[in-house]
């Protein structure tokens, strides 16, 4: 009666035994971590005999994944940042400002002299001479629009014109807006990233929140002032002269030159002519874009200073490979086709799509594109998060070996098939946490203890429908069959309703309220697992070699 | 020797006093929402702004030292309280000094942190900062909102699971035991004055969660004995669910009960308030599954004759695995 075929057997233990293997790691969690970190600078850095040896401290075959611990257990620094998105649209308006002025000064004759008058922020106002040539005002305005490079907007450009009066006034369109909103957030995150990374610390999150937002949780930084101050840091962008390029570290590259390694291609060194053409500041904007012959590109624009030494510079080395260089490394280093004018100018190469809007991104990411304001400071101590966790451990053991001493009270020889299963549950917990990589906080912790205390309820499910069927049943097979039975429809209501609280959670949460979901969510779906196929499994292998004639629940 | 916290075969009236039951939840309910409305929620600064500073030292906590090398900064209302815990020892003196939120800033700003660390430090050169928050006015408007919205949203559909699993009687009497589990744990965080933060609201949800379990569980046996016995008046036949499934009840309360104590008493004081919301849930929850809920689909009646084909009307997925 009590049948469960060998391929159902087989599987029930292998998914039981990869959950054990993938929480294994977490019980030598130093060892781990310090080969996982070893194994990560060798990949980058080459190996050292310290890093052989620590990556020789946990075998290579066996999983290697940790839960990560949240910034409540680990210490560190947590920032939400809002983006003044609209920052942009300001800086856009007053590189747009010289190009419209000599646009309408060519037309000079039908719309009279003009001049910029403030306006509100974002937007371009000028004022006509004569404001009858406005038709043709807004025609030569309307010229300058470049089509938008996006998805969505095909068709659509990058500027509106409309005219009031005497008053010519330019804002930027809708669809422009939006891409300019998240090329201001991808630019933010990407230079927030590159500085974070600098400071070379474990696991950093720097993610985008909701439309503006940019969240960043750095554990081992002292503070969250620190952290502000070094994302505050702006990047240096500079467009130098190169003199050669060579793949030898150690060249000395002569008087007034410096030797810069490059950004992407390992072991290729540039001599660079210590001499600054054109710095990132003035650099107003840079886009990814198509060549002549449809190749990815590059098209950038500078401000009207920066504008005038480029075009006097490219003038003058036609032919010749000017280096952009970021942070001492050079970016690229393309050759001057002919002379730049006005200002913006177009970096070919040997680009893919994706590395042109990376490009694009890297150079638009020397400064910080616009203001951010911080929302929420957040600064846990390392020895709180110990003592977070020393407590947290503390916890869970006791409450693990209170509920394990009452099963086997209430429950005999059950109580301990329920306890094994406890125990598997705990570990396919943590293996499932590991394996997804998800972030363990404090009341992640809570969240185990509370599952170890509700992960027996199944069983107990099981176990008084057992008591009862026994009294009816035809011998203890026949019980134990129906207890089971009987016992699943509540089982499972009950865990939905409240997997659909962990659902809720874990989508309207966020930082460690979203952690509690996690182990809340998982910790449902193990104590199922276990308790409907685990412990009857148990329960079934103990039953077949027993045949007892009775049993006692 | 077998534990038995429930003898084997148990036939209490749990209905004789349905009046006093209900009349107790609904004066404890209104008392809550007197309470909420009078004494208001210690709001942390997830949900009303402003940064805490805690602080630890081998000295000992003097709050009117603190205050008087804060004061002078002129920062508005500060509040300082002293922790205890019993695992803290005599060599640990934590105090959490809380700041309201700066005018025309949204989170405190560095400079004033570190004017209050330094005015402080001056005081206890041994003093250290073992964690600074911060939040924004805007941000914690924001999370009030979407908490309100989680709470509801979970109401919501913890309705429709029930009204489709079992029929739309339980679903009102289940969602009015939720709210009343929730008012409860709100009104004694209002009477105690724990602080109400992100953690608590995922309290209430897990309390929701739980109080969910408990009373599915009891409405399963209930479907079930209704099928069975179809002549026997409802209150028999309730009684009867929930004497048979009292057994389970009072395990599983105490298997969760026993893990939450060992969390309240040894888990630091960090979460004690987060998992108190939830212990203090978990017994009014099984309080309110084994008679609020019920109370109400008696009041309410259930369809009785499951014979007829359009009785399956509002279970049409009540027997997918039954």
């Amino acid at each position: 009666m009590l049948h469960i075929p060998t391929w159902k057997r087989a599987l029930i233990w292998a998914v039981v035994a990869a959950g054990v293997l993938l929480a294994l790691p977490n019980v030598f969690y130093s060892r781990v971590e310090s080969h996982n970190d070893a194994a990560r600078a060798i990949e980058q850095s080459g190996a050292t005999p310290e890093r052989e040896a620590a990556l020789a401290g946990w075998p290579g075959f066996l999983p290697s994944g940790l839960v990560n611990l949240g910034l409540d257990l680990r210490g560190g620094a947590h920032l939400l940042a809002e983006v003044h998105v609209e920052d942009v649209y300001e800086d856009r308006m007053r590189g747009l400002w010289p190009d419209v002025r000599n646009a309408l000064r060519a037309e000079r004759d039908a719309v009279g002299p003009v001049r910029r008058v403030d306006g509100p922020a974002g937007e371009l106002h000028v004022r006509l001479g004569n404001p009858e040539g406005m038709a043709r005002a807004m025609e030569v305005v309307r010229d300058l629009a470049r089509p938008i490079v996006s998805l969505t907007g095909v068709g659509a450009s990058d500027i509106e014109v409309r005219g009031e009066g005497d008053l010519l006034i330019v804002t930027l369109s809708e669809a422009e807006q939006q891409a300019t909103d998240r090329r201001t957030i991808q630019q933010s995150l990407e230079i927030i990233r590159r500085r974070v990374d600098e400071v070379g610390t474990r696991e950093p999150t720097i993610q985008r929140q909701g439309d503006t937002r940019i969240l960043i949780q750095v554990p081992g930084v002292g503070s969250a002032a620190e952290l502000k101050a070094l994302i505050g840091t702006t990047a240096r962008l500079t467009f130098q002269p190169v003199v050669g390029r060579t793949d030898t570290a150690g060249a000395a590259p002569g008087a007034g030159n410096v030797l810069l390694p490059s950004l992407d291609e390992q072991g290729v060194f540039y001599i660079i002519e210590d001499r600054v053409v054109v710095s990132g500041e003035e650099l107003t904007d840079a886009q990814p874009a198509f060549d002549q012959n449809g190749r990815p590109a590059v098209n950038f624009r500078f401000n009207p200073t920066g504008a005038r030494k480029f075009g006097d510079y490219t003038a003058e080395n036609i032919g010749n490979p000017f280096a952009i260089v970021l942070d001492g490394e050079v970016i690229s280093a393309p050759v001057i086709q002919s002379h730049i004018p006005g200002g913006s100018g177009i970096i070919t190469g040997r680009f893919s799509v994706e590395e042109s809007t990376q490009l694009a991104v890297l150079l638009r990411a020397g400064a910080l594109p616009a203001e951010m304001t911080f929302l929420e400071e957040r600064t846990i101590g390392p020895e709180l998060g110990q003592d977070s966790i020393e407590a947290g451990a503390l916890a869970c053991i006791v409450a693990f070996c209170a509920v394990l001493v009452f099963m086997a009270l209430s429950y005999g020889l059950f109580g301990i098939f329920a306890n094994i299963a406890l125990l598997l549950n705990v570990a396919m917990m943590f293996g499932l946490l590991s394996m997804i990589g998800a972030t363990l906080t404090l009341p992640g912790i809570a969240g185990i203890v509370l599952t170890i205390g509700m992960a027996v309820d199944a069983n107990v499910l099981v176990f008084e429908r057992i008591r009862e069927e026994m009294r009816t049943a035809r011998g203890p097979a026949r019980a134990i069959e129906l207890g089971y039975e009987r016992a699943l429809s509540a089982i499972l209501d009950a865990n939905v309703t409240t997997f659909l609280v962990a659902a809720i959670l874990f989508t309207m949460g966020s930082g460690p309220v979203r952690g509690f979901a996690v182990t809340l969510a998982l910790g449902i779906i193990t104590s199922v697992f276990t308790a409907i196929y685990v412990t009857r499994l148990i329960m079934v292998t103990w039953f077949d070699r027993a045949r007892p004639k009775t049993i006692e629940v | 020797m077998r534990l038995r916290l429930v003898p084997q075969d148990t036939s209490y009236d749990f209905f004789r006093y349905r009046t006093i039951t209900s009349g107790i939840s609904i004066v404890a309910v209104v008392l809550s929402l007197i309470v909420w409305m009078v004494m208001g929620l210690n709001f942390g600064i997830d949900f009303s702004g402003g940064t805490t500073i805690r602080t630890e030292s081998p000295a000992a906590v003097d709050v009117g030292a603190y205050r008087g090398a804060i004061d002078p900064l002129g920062l508005g209302d500060v509040r300082i309280t002293e922790v205890f815990d019993p695992t803290f020892g005599p060599e640990r003196n934590v105090a959490m000094i809380r700041l309201q939120a700066q005018e025309g800033q949204e989170s405190v700003s560095a400079e004033t942190i570190a004017e209050v660390e330094a005015a402080l430090q001056a005081l206890d050169q041994q003093l250290t900062f073992a964690s600074v928050e911060s939040v924004g006015p805007k941000v914690s408007g924001e999370l009030v909102r979407s908490a309100l919205i989680a709470v509801g949203v979970a109401m919501l559909l913890i309705m429709v699971y029930i009204w489709l699993r079992f029929e739309w009687q339980f679903a009102v009497g289940a969602v009015a035991a939720l709210f009343h589990d929730v008012i409860l744990a709100i009104g004694i965080f209002s009477v105690l004055q724990i602080r109400f933060d992100l953690a608590t609201i995922a309290a209430l949800l897990t309390i929701i969660g739980y109080s969910i379990n408990d009373t599915v569980v009891i409405f399963d046996r209930l479907r079930e004995n209704l099928r069975k016995f179809k002549t026997m008046p409802l209150v028999d036949v309730m009684n009867l669910s929930v004497n048979e499934t009292l057994s389970r009840t009072v395990m599983t309360s105490g298997t969760t009960l026993l893990a939450l104590i060992a969390l309240l008493v040894l888990g630091g004081d960090v979460i004690r308030g987060f998992v108190f919301a939830i212990t203090f849930g978990i017994v009014v929850g099984t309080y309110s599954s084994l008679y609020v809920a019920k109370n109400i689909v008696l009041q309410l009646g259930v369809k009785r004759d499951w014979s007829k084909p359009d009785a399956e009307a509002g279970t049409q997925f009540g027997d997918a695995d039954a």
